[in-house]
């Protein structure tokens, strides 16, 4: 079981890893949208942290959804979705393995990316550990909600703007508390009960997300 | 009697035809008891005066939102299981209803909101979740619009509606934590808060919204029924039997 979901990821990095452009655009995506906040509302520091936690996590949400169309879009055209399905491992287990691999790649950099660009917004040292921390728990999530989207609207025209529409109202759980962690950082509460249920959504998106996921996949190979 | 027979449109698509005058007349009667009730027998409120009459449609609107969800995403459980197509088709045809009725539920808000809480709009834990679960419908209502093939749609919409409905709870809560400021729930089934009369019109208002919304998703049900099935004989036949006046 373990070997066909590292199969899978093995793979998709390596696919990934040969596209690496598509990889930076996102992360370019991410930084460019933070970077229009201050130059939307002024740039006063006061109102820069305010603001931070939020727009971090919203543009991270609009970076993690960007790379999604592509999750299964190039394995659908060339026939690999097809093979896949066809072999006796289910197609939960690399629907898993595809989460994972999503998440690798479009997740985990955000998280590393995003303490350089809360630095811009005069967050503090202990509010950009915590930044990095809630994106790092809570981005599998996004991968896990957004691979349902990505699998429903396969193949389907203006797929790119339907995954938004489709995901992200399913995203607001996940922002209110990643979010939540980092405002209670900078406001010295403890973000240890958002860090919490930041844990519990991820646990759940990524257990739960593959059999959505493979279903839909198997209507789009019909 | 056999049920499964009229999970076929051919023998659900007469029928339905029967019902809907039905129930569009129950939606007047018990519209016009509820708005009776609401506008001549329930008394002011003491600290709403009689702003508070708006209560009569925004609250069957909003449950009315939620509860479309629910049997929407029943349908589309039941036809992803079953394979049946009515219920799809039936699916298919509530989900412009409860999106309306979210709407209606955030206008009539919005609109008692203003004198009440003195704005149009507050980023409060109800209203929030409301306004979410119209980005759902329009979700649904956009990915069923956007496949051609109506039995992918059928089944790509009832997934999404089956995941929309795990999460209805997961969006409630957080956006509940997040924030609140909206009025508690006045009515509960242990304890109402509310005037014997004013409970009265709610639910005879609530009873209207419900027949209404049978009503109209039948007429569309049986809209798509005609829609998807034109190359049957049986939709040749219905259609020439309502080309000649007979029903």
């Amino acid at each position: 079981m373990l070997r066909v979901i590292t199969a899978v990821i093995a793979r998709d990095l390596r696919l990934a890893l040969r596209r690496r452009a598509d990889i930076a655009a996102a992360l370019f995506f991410f930084v460019i949208v933070v970077s229009l906040f201050p130059l939307g509302v002024g740039p006063e520091p006061e109102r820069l942290r305010e603001i931070a936690p939020g727009v971090l996590w919203v543009a991270a949400l609009l970076a993690a959804q960007l790379s999604l169309p592509r999750l299964f879009a190039d394995d659908f055209r060339d026939g690999a979705l097809e093979q896949l399905a066809l072999t006796p491992p289910p197609l939960e287990l690399v629907a898993l393995g595809k989460i994972v691999a999503h998440w690798l790649v479009s997740g985990l950099p955000l998280a590393l990316l995003a303490p350089l660009l809360g630095l811009q917004f005069g967050l503090s040292g202990e509010a950009l550990a915590m930044l990095a921390a809630a994106l790092f728990i809570g981005t599998p999530a996004l991968s896990g909600i957004g691979a349902i989207g990505a699998a429903l609207t396969l193949g389907v025209r203006g797929g790119g703007v339907l995954v938004s529409l489709l995901i992200l109202p399913l995203y607001t759980p996940v922002l209110i508390f990643g979010a939540g962690a980092v405002e209670a950082t900078v406001a010295g509460i403890g973000a240890q009960a958002h860090l919490s249920l930041l844990a519990a959504l991820t646990l759940a998106g990524v257990f739960f997300a593959p059999w959505p996921v493979a279903a839909a996949l198997r209507i789009a190979l019909e | 009697m056999n049920w499964y027979r009229f999970a076929s449109p051919q023998a659900f698509y007469p029928l339905a035809g029967r019902m809907i005058p039905w129930f569009w007349a129950l939606a007047a009667i018990f519209g016009i008891a509820g708005l009776v009730v609401g506008f001549l027998v329930a008394p002011g409120d003491a600290r709403q005066g009689e702003g508070y009459r708006i209560i009569f449609l925004h609250v069957p609107a909003s449950w009315m939102s939620m509860f479309i969800y629910l049997v929407m995403a029943f349908w589309a459980g039941l036809g992803l299981i079953f394979n049946f197509r009515l219920s799809h088709m039936m699916a298919r045809a509530l989900a412009p209803t409860g999106a309306m009725f979210a709407f209606l539920s955030l206008w009539t808000g919005s609109l008692w909101g203003k004198p009440m809480w003195g704005t149009w709009w507050a980023w409060d834990a109800r209203l929030t979740s409301e306004l979410i679960l119209l980005f759902l419908y329009v979700g649904f209502i956009a990915l069923q619009a956007a496949i051609d093939d109506p039995r992918r749609a059928d089944r790509a919409g009832a997934i999404l509606a089956l995941v929309g409905v795990v999460n209805i709870p997961i969006i409630y809560f957080s956006v509940k934590w997040w924030n609140t400021l909206h009025q508690g729930s006045s009515v509960n089934l242990a304890k109402s808060s509310m005037a014997a009369t004013m409970l009265c019109g709610m639910l005879l208002c609530a009873l209207a919204c419900w027949m209404y919304a049978i009503a109209v998703s039948l007429a569309r049900a049986r809209r798509i029924m005609i829609e998807r099935e034109k190359d049957t004989l049986w939709v040749r036949e219905e259609v020439m039997k309502e080309a000649k006046g007979g029903m």
